[in-house]
This record gives structure tokens, C-alpha cells and sequence, in this order.
């Protein structure tokens, strides 16, 4: 997909593979933020600084797209962190997915790039 | 400093065709400028304010004056997606009461039915520049998903069903059999709406609104030059713009950018959501209609599934009619932007020149509120407050 093509700011989140998940934090006020810039959109400091998230999270909420060749889903997912990111839910039959489940991140290839996606937490 | 009373609609026109394979975006901005000077009684000699959006080509404000032949000494290009043209009414009250002009046009026109996608369109979503954009796209955002996610999470919070979120589509349907131009004139049931396809869970396509060809223009003047010309007067009581979005990741779905813009615009006119008589609120989908009747203060936050339902919203039923048109469910949505003919509807009802059918009696205030980008991220807000004197 061409609108994966990182912008200078954007290039470490990126690069974020592995199973890496990153997240902006402020230095001055302390509140991560995302999606990640080189300032903070809270209390507008030019001092942050580049965090590892847990990958955990839960599903504040979603929507499976069924017009088309192959039904996705997309969602919010919450963070235990905090900050809510959008994303796609995977690995997950899609009429299985619910808001409040908890998940967890996986990174996919997308044209190249590894973006971080979230599947349901397996029970127990 | 207020705009209550500083200025008029004195010019309304909708283009009446749906598809126009064969016109160009500028001619149509022409055709629409030309039907509400004419409404107005007025010519685009009189016209020195001129306010566009992103709907306009090239620079909007430039090549527009240039094509039209405008003497414009004010413009403005405020680009806040479907809620620009009522933001354009209050900046244009705004300038007519800063003594910046006296007669101020504003035009829409778009083409999406004839070309799926602009050029403008297709840049912003593949440029990397945009800082949201490599956050979003390769998760296949679109805008029915994305409006999908605020209905799920109203239905979630709040019990809403489907089955609620129809009686919108209904009444829209209800309202465009009268509309001898709306794109679609069949009435459809509750039972049409949940039994078409799914788009994106839980948006039907019946929930979605249409994509025509098409545009429309209004003409806001100074008191002096409303009182002078022969149409019924309808008075710019207040107006308010907001922008909402995702707030560094602290999403929040429970209400939109119009729980802020309706608060400002009903104090700025100094009534209450009970005075209104008809609303014509932007229905780029059914949720997005049911968020702002909460947001506006109809109803309480999380009763709108309730509140909307049983034919509420139907003229000569319920007791709040809206978009009696057919709105953007089943009439229009020129430029895929659907503020311009909001305000065009409020003014017809206003004026006592809506459908007989749907006209409201007494119809002496009325609110027009736009959205534009999608609930579920970036948006703007726009409501307006009209009376008729």
C-alpha cells in the first residue's frame, strides 16, 4: 500500500519489528500520546521520548468491513498504557469480536512494512 | 461581538440534477451562484463576499472570482469537509457585521457520481506528509468503517439497535417521495433497512447516505439589503463551529464535536433546543443523525435510539421533523458534502416554501448542524440557528 511511506518523524514507529510497539511520552507533563509526534499534543513541549508499549490491550471498539473480496476488521484498541490506536483485529474469527475483549499485538507485513495488529487474547 | 440579528439569508438554491456526467465542477459552482442570486433578487454585480470550500478548483477563492467575474473584497475557503457551508454562513455574518461586505455568496459543487474519487481526494489519502495518514491507511480505514465504529460503540454504551437507527432512514424516505428530484423516492421500512447488506457491522446500506452530482449556493446580506428586496426574512440567530478529533489517543465515541458547537450556537441565539420547530442535520449516515440529536440537546445522551424511533422525526408525525427534503439519506449529497443543502432546507421551511406535504406549520425557528470527517476521528462541527421575521 503506498501510504506506508514513512515520514521522517514517523520512520522509528516503523521500523518498530520484532514484536516492538512504541508510543510517544512527554518528558515534561508525562502523558503518552499516540500516534506519535515529535511534540507533545497535550502540553505542547518539544521534549519526548520514544517508549516500549506492553502490547496488551482491549477492544474499545470495531468494525468488520463485509463489502469486498475478503471481510477485515478494523478497531480501537485501548492500550493498557492508556492511548487508543487504530488498528485491525486478526487471527480472530471476525464474528467472534467484541468491545471489551482483551488482545494482544502482532506485527503483519503490509507491502513490506510491519504494522502492529491486534488478536484475541486466547481464553485462560 | 454577536452575529444575532447582524445578518440575512437572502438567497437559497439546490441544483436540481443528481448526475452531470457532462458539466464541469466550475459550471455547476455557476449554475448554483447564478439560481440563488436569482432567488435573492439580486446579481453578481452585488456580490463583494465570496466563500468557497474544498469542493472548489484550483484555489478555490481565485479561480472562482476569476470564472464567475466576482468583485469580491472579502473571501474565505474554510475547509472543515461537509460542515463548511454553514461554518460559511456564520463567517460570512461575521464579515457582514465587521462592515466587511453586505452581500456575500457562497457556492458548493461536486461531481462524485460522475467521478468516484477527485484528484484532490486520492493526494490526501496517499500523502505521507499528512501526519495521520501512515498511522490509518494500511489499516483500510474508510469512512463507513469508521462510522461504523461510533455505532457500535453507541450500541454497546448504550443498548442502541439497528432496528432504531432504520427509523432515520425511514423518515428521510418518508420526507423524499414529496422531492420530485431526490435520488431516491421509494419509502422503505425498518424491515428494507436491516435486511440490506451489510457495509461495515453494523452499517447496512440503507443507512448509508447516497452520492450524487450536484451542488448549491446561498446568498447571506446585510439587514438593510434584506429588508430592501421581496423575499420573507430569515434571520442568522446564532452559530458556532468546533473541531474534535482523537486527542493524542484518548478516544472518545460517546459525542462529537456538536456538543460543543450547539451549546455556542443555541446561547449566541438565546433559545433552547424546545423553541425549535424543524432540523435538517447533515445524515452522512443514520448513527451520525442520532449522535448529534443527542449532542444537540433533543434528548439525553444514549436516548436517541428511543427518541428517533416510532416516525419521530417525520413531518405531520412526529414531533421533531428533520431533513424534510429527503437529507442526504435519500435526496442529495452533492461533493460528498452535506452542510450546503441543510441550510437550503432550513430556509425553504422557513419561508413556507418546503413541500406541502412536509411543510411545517409555523415553522418559525429552525437548526441546521454539519458535520465533516468522520465522527470517529477528526471533525468539524457546525450548527445554525434561523428565524423567520
Amino acid at each position: 500500500m503506498d501510504a506506508v511511506r514513512p515520514e521522517a518523524q514517523a520512520a522509528p514507529y516503523w521500523r518498530s519489528t520484532g514484536g516492538k510497539l512504541l508510543l510517544k511520552r512527554c518528558k515534561a507533563c508525562g502523558e503518552l500520546h499516540h500516534y506519535p509526534r515529535p511534540h507533545c499534543p497535550f502540553c505542547f513541549s518539544a521534549e519526548t521520548e520514544w517508549v516500549e508499549a506492553a502490547g496488551q490491550g482491549t477492544i474499545y471498539s470495531y468494525s468488520v468491513t463485509r463489502r469486498g473480496a475478503e471481510p477485515y476488521a478494523i478497531a480501537f484498541v485501548t492500550l493498557a498504557e492508556g492511548p487508543t490506536l487504530l488498528t485491525n483485529i486478526v487471527d480472530t474469527p471476525l464474528d467472534t469480536i467484541a468491545i471489551g475483549q482483551p488482545v494482544d499485538v502482532v506485527f503483519r507485513d503490509v507491502d513490506g512494512v510491519a504494522v502492529p495488529m491486534f488478536r484475541r487474547v486466547p481464553p485462560g | 461581538m454577536t452575529i444575532n440579528g447582524k445578518a440575512y439569508i437572502a438567497g437559497a438554491y439546490e441544483h436540481p440534477t443528481r448526475k452531470a456526467p457532462d458539466k464541469t465542477t466550475a459550471e455547476l459552482h455557476a449554475e448554483v451562484a447564478r439560481g440563488a442570486l436569482d432567488d435573492a433578487g439580486l446579481s453578481v454585480a452585488d456580490v463583494d463576499g465570496f466563500f468557497c470550500s474544498g469542493d472548489s478548483p484550483g484555489l478555490g477563492p481565485l479561480n472562482m472570482a476569476e470564472y464567475l467575474g466576482l468583485r469580491a473584497r472579502h473571501v474565505d475557503s474554510t475547509n472543515t469537509g461537509g460542515s463548511s457551508y454553514i461554518v460559511a454562513v456564520d463567517h460570512a455574518a461575521q464579515a457582514i457585521a465587521a462592515g466587511k461586505c453586505k452581500v456575500a455568496l457562497i457556492t458548493l459543487a461536486g461531481r462524485p457520481r460522475s467521478e468516484p474519487q477527485s484528484p484532490a481526494e486520492i493526494a490526501y489519502l496517499s500523502d505521507p506528509g499528512v501526519p495521520d495518514v501512515p498511522y490509518e491507511t494500511p489499516f483500510r480505514a474508510t469512512i463507513v468503517n469508521l462510522y461504523g465504529m461510533v455505532a457500535q460503540r453507541h450500541m454497546h454504551a448504550f443498548g442502541t439497535t439497528s432496528e432504531q437507527l432504520a427509523w432515520i432512514k425511514v423518515a428521510a424516505s418518508h420526507h423524499a417521495q414529496h422531492n420530485p428530484h431526490a435520488l431516491l423516492r421509494e419509502v422503505v421500512s425498518v424491515a428494507d433497512v436491516v435486511g440490506s447488506p451489510i457495509i461495515a457491522d453494523p452499517l447496512h446500506r440503507l443507512d448509508c447516505c447516497v452520492v450524487t452530482d450536484g451542488g448549491g449556493a446561498l446568498v447571506v446580506v446585510a439587514p438593510e439589503i434584506a429588508r430592501s428586496l421581496k423575499r420573507p426574512l430569515v434571520k442568522v440567530r446564532g452559530a458556532a463551529a468546533a473541531v474534535k478529533h482523537s486527542d493524542g489517543g484518548k478516544v472518545d465515541l460517546a459525542y462529537s464535536g456538536t456538543a460543543w458547537s450547539g451549546r455556542a450556537a443555541f446561547a449566541e441565539a438565546a433559545v433552547t433546543p424546545r423553541d425549535i420547530k424543524y432540523v435538517s442535520i447533515y445524515d452522512s449516515f443514520t448513527i451520525t443523525v442520532l449522535m448529534q440529536l443527542e449532542d444537540l440537546g433533543f434528548c439525553e445522551r444514549g436516548t436517541g435510539g428511543r427518541f428517533v424511533s416510532d416516525g419521530n422525526l417525520i413531518a405531520g408525525v412526529g414531533k421533531l421533523p428533520f431533513n424534510t427534503d429527503g437529507g442526504g439519506l435519500c435526496s442529495n449529497h452533492p461533493a460528498n458534502r452535506g452542510g450546503m443543502t441543510k441550510v437550503i432546507e432550513a430556509v425553504r421551511q422557513l419561508r413556507g416554501e418546503a413541500h406541502p406535504a412536509v411543510q411545517v406549520a409555523n415553522c418559525d425557528l429552525a437548526l441546521a448542524n454539519g458535520t465533516g470527517g468522520y465522527l470517529a476521528g477528526r471533525h468539524g462541527s457546525a450548527t445554525l440557528i434561523l428565524e423567520r421575521v
